[in-house]
This record gives structure tokens, sequence and C-alpha cells, in this order.
């Protein structure tokens, strides 16, 4: 016997960012557009709040689902933030990041043999976390001309109405497009029509510029087919601290939560202080970084039109999804790379319908962001 | 859409920001920034543009010395805050002068070329005007933080260069 992967894990290729990554690693003085994750350090507060909690010696474990006063909080954000109404008791599970959720929705809610549809582009971890569960994962490839938004024909075409499941990310990593409460319902209809629950994740819900975040969950008859995925990583630029949340349905928070307490007991006690403290006193900051961000956006916008580079009005999370101007969308990103060191991530990346864009992250400081984008405009004359 | 405000807060944040930028960060065209900029600068709203400069890192033949200085006066029926804060104000060495709360009534900050010079201006210039009861002065030894800018902040960017 030796150690060869398992047939499922086997089956998935590493990541597709990877290769980019160890490029880029390799080059000096590179400005990178290529992050999925804010610029900024977690508040203050927050990171005050994680020592504190540290020197009480508060090192524990903590309850399987989460501290209660950390889903009592979340509870109440979701609430007045998302209009979502969940029971802090048993329909919150706090876990070690959003991805974390997704797996263990994976795994709990469907069988091996049962299917998923997916909204690509999308991030990465979905196809291969419905792999390792042995479900089959239906593409569904959203469309430039759709500004990438999920519609109702391409959930048909792509024959979502036959999967058990549909999952998919608004605001969206990585073209950075979002979903109006009339766009929402149209998916709604069809997930209701086909009998399909709905893993939403919602990590960048309050990173959405142009109109108000509408969660699917919020909408008639769907509170009871969806689990909602949220979390501190972005909005409130907690990414290390690696805290995430499901909320659903008891039976559903249930029967992840007899996974999550064997594989990971309970999650990270001192980023559940962290959290805590974020909720109840770091709001201000969540929208002064979403301010920002907004700034950003109108400007690499702005840029891009400047120059003549086709880019939809991306108007969440902190992505702009532009068309490659070569055919290559991989071929570009590394010439940019090389020459110009620039480093924005082609959109295969994230999936075939990602193919001939550009992931380009503004979670960077105006500075380089500016230096970056005149670079660019020379790569491009 | 963005606000007048908004404009305002940009250029607090980088007063070296130009139209051209102000205008891609906000919904306003180039045009409309340069009018805004005007309007504020004309009604008094915007009184300057400054480079914050930390002394400390400047060589030590061109240092700064820097003080705060407590002031305490006593008022009579013809003499007023203004009158006093208006004879402390027109002395160059005089950076900031803020009327405030608690147990002493102005907030003086003064630079000079070296202590001696400080020292001086102070015992020479301000304490002789004859309202002025006490002056404390305290030489600023360090400065970690000034117009919100940190000077040793720390912010290596040590985040991954790509990640998903």
């Amino acid at each position: 016997m030796t150690f060869e992967p398992a047939d499922r894990v086997d089956s998935v290729p590493p990541s597709g960012i990877r290769r980019f990554f160890e490029l880029a690693e390799e080059m000096d003085d590179i400005i990178s557009l290529g992050v999925g994750e804010p610029d900024f350090s977690a508040p203050w507060a927050a990171r005050e709040a994680a020592i504190a909690s540290l020197e009480r010696g508060q090192t524990s474990y903590t309850a399987n689902r989460g501290k209660q006063e950390l889903r009592d909080r979340i509870a109440d954000y979701e609430a007045s933030t998302h209009n979502l109404q969940y029971d802090p008791d048993e329909e919150i599970l706090v876990t070690a990041g959003a991805s974390e959720g997704l797996d263990l929705a994976f795994r709990a809610l469907l069988n091996p043999g049962d299917s998923v549809a997916i909204a690509q582009p999308c991030y990465v971890s979905y196809v291969p976390g419905a792999t390792f569960a042995g479900i089959d994962v239906v593409d569904v490839p959203t469309r430039a001309e759709d500004e990438f938004k999920l519609t109702r024909e391409v959930l048909e075409s792509s024959g979502a109405a036959e999967a058990d499941a549909l999952v998919y990310c608004y605001p969206n990593n990585p073209t950075g497009a979002t979903m109006t409460a009339e766009e929402m319902a149209d998916v709604a209809a069809f997930c209701r029509e086909n009998d399909l629950l709905v893993f939403a994740d919602e990590i960048y819900a309050d990173l959405t510029y142009e109109h108000d975040h509408t969660s699917i969950a919020t909408l008639p008859g769907m509170r009871e087919r969806t689990v909602v995925f949220n979390g501190f990583s972005k909005a409130f630029a907690m990414t290390g601290f690696r805290l995430g949340y499901a909320m659903a349905p008891p039976k559903a928070i249930e029967a992840m939560n007899r996974i999550h307490q064997y594989s990971m007991l309970s999650a990270p006690t001192t980023a559940q202080h962290a959290a805590i403290e974020a909720l109840d006193n770091c709001r201000d900051e969540v929208t002064e970084m979403s301010a920002q961000y907004d700034r950003r956006r109108k400007y690499v916008l702005t840029r891009f039109e400047e120059m003549g580079l086709d880019c939809f009005p991306a108007a969440g999370a902190f992505y702009a999804f532009p068309e490659c101007p070569w055919d290559d969308a991989g071929e570009f990103a590394e010439s940019l790379l090389q020459e110009k060191r620039v480093a924005v991530v082609p959109g295969t990346a994230f999936g075939e319908g990602g193919s001939g864009h550009l992931r380009v992250s503004y979670a960077t400081g105006l500075d380089d962001l500016k230096e970056a984008m005149a670079r660019i405009e020379s790569f491009l004359n | 859409m963005s606000s007048r405000r908004e404009i305002l807060d940009l250029l607090r944040e980088n007063a070296r920001y130009t139209t051209e930028d102000i205008a891609r960060l906000t919904d306003y065209s180039e045009s409309e920034v340069a009018e805004v900029i005007d309007e504020f600068e004309e009604a008094g709203i915007i009184r300057g543009y400054q480079a914050v400069v930390d002394w400390n890192a400047v060589e030590s033949d061109e240092e700064r010395v820097r003080a705060t200085v407590e002031l305490n006066v006593t008022l009579d029926r013809e003499t007023s805050y203004d009158d006093i804060s208006d004879r402390i104000a027109k002395f160059p060495e005089v950076t900031s002068l803020r009327l405030v709360s608690g147990d002493y009534d102005f907030d003086l900050e003064v630079e000079g070329d070296s202590m001696r010079e400080v020292s001086h201006f102070i015992s020479d210039k301000i304490a002789p005007i004859p309202e002025i009861t006490q002056t404390v002065t305290h030489y600023i030894m360090e400065s970690y933080k000034e117009q919100g800018m940190e000077f040793d902040d720390h912010d290596d960017d040590d985040r991954l260069s790509v990640s998903p």
C-alpha cells in the first residue's frame, strides 16, 4: 500500500490560479490586481478584542454551533441589513469561513450521485467541493451579454432543472456582477418550479454599490429551500480569522452541524471574539471600506473605458471583469505580468464561463491602482 | 450618486489628486469637480493645501522643533477671546491656535528651528501679552500620527500576490 490520492481527489485538477500565483511570486516589484481579499487590515477594535480574549485566557472550544453571543448578533445583523430572519439557536451555524459552510452543505444535504447546478464563472472551490462529496456538477455558464447575471434562460438551456440544488455567488467573484430584486425573483421562481435547493453564497452582500442586495431567502417560498452563506472575510476584512456562518431552516443546520461537530468541533474561538466586536462596533469601518471600494470601482471602470477595454459596469464585490483584447486571456495575463509587472487573473481560472475575460481586483490602494492602470494602458498601446 | 462632500473627503485623503483623478473616482465630470473645488475655496471651506511632514525623517540640520503651549487668560469687559487670539495668531511661529474647554483656555502650537528659539518666542512674545496669566510649554519629542496619518503604520502588504 502506498499513498495515492483517492479517485475523487485525483479527478480534481490543481487550482487554475496556482500556476499564475507561482509565476507572480517569483517576481519582485509587481503590482497585483490578482488578489481576492481586502487590502485593508481587520478593523482595529476587532483585532484588539481578539488580543483581549487571549489575555483573558479564552482559548477553549466553544459550542459546536458557535458562541451564543455571536449567533445572537449575527441574527440581529442579518435582520437589520439583509432582511433575513433566522433563529440564533436553531438556524445559524458558525463555520471556519463560508467555504467550510458550503462544503458541509454539499456533504450533509446531498447524496453522492445527486447533481448540483453551479453558476459560472465562480469561486474556485464550488466544483471541487461538489466533486469531493461525490456530487455531479451541471455547469451553468452565465453570459457576458447578460452582464454575467443568472437568468431563467441560461438555467433552462444548461439543464439546471434536472439538478437537485443550485449554487451561486452574488455579488460575484470573479465578475463583480450583482442581481437586482427583480432578477433574483426570476431565479427564485425557476427554483420553486423545479424544486431545487439553493446554496446562496452572499459573502460579498455588503459590497453592493448601485442597488440594495437582495437575498433569495427573502423571496416567497424560498426560505425553506435555501442555505445562505456569509462571513467576516470580505466586508469586515477579516479573511485570516477564517470565520463565516450558514443560515438555514433547523433541519439543514442540524445536518450540517453533525459533520461540523466531528470535523471542526467549533470555529476558531479567538476569531469568534473578534467577530462579536466587529458586529458591535465596526460597522462604520465597513461603510468606509465599502465607500473606498466604490470609488476605486468607478476609477477602474472609467480608466478601462478610456483605454477602450470593454467592461460591463460591475456593481459589486471588488472585481471588474473586462473582456480580454487577445484571444487567449492566459497568454495576455502572462505577458502583462512579464512586461509590465502587473498581475491580473485570466477568467478561465474560474471556470469555462470566464474565458476571454480577466479578473481585475481593485482591493488595492489607489496609488498602486493608478500606476497599474497606466501600465495596462501602455501595454495595450 | 456621489456628493460634494465626497470631493472634500478625497482632497483630505490626498490633496494632490487631480481634478481628473477625482472625476474618475466619483460620478462627477472633471469640469464639475473643478467647479465644486472653486466653490469650496471661495466659501472658505477649503483654506489651503499642505503636506503632512514627518520631521523625524528629515535631516537633522533642517529639523523643526515644535511645542504645544497651554495658555491661561483673563478677560475683562473690553477684551474678548477673539481679541487675544488675533494678537497671537498673527505670529508666523504659531502654526495652530484653538480655544479649548478644560483647565486652560488656548491650545497653541509653535514651530521653530531650535528649542532656544521656541523658548524665546514664548517668553518674549506670548507671555508678556497682558491678558495671559500662565503658559505651560510641552516640547514635542516624537510624533506618531499627524492629521490622520500614522508615521509607522506597518502597512506592508503581506497578502499572497494572487489568490482566489
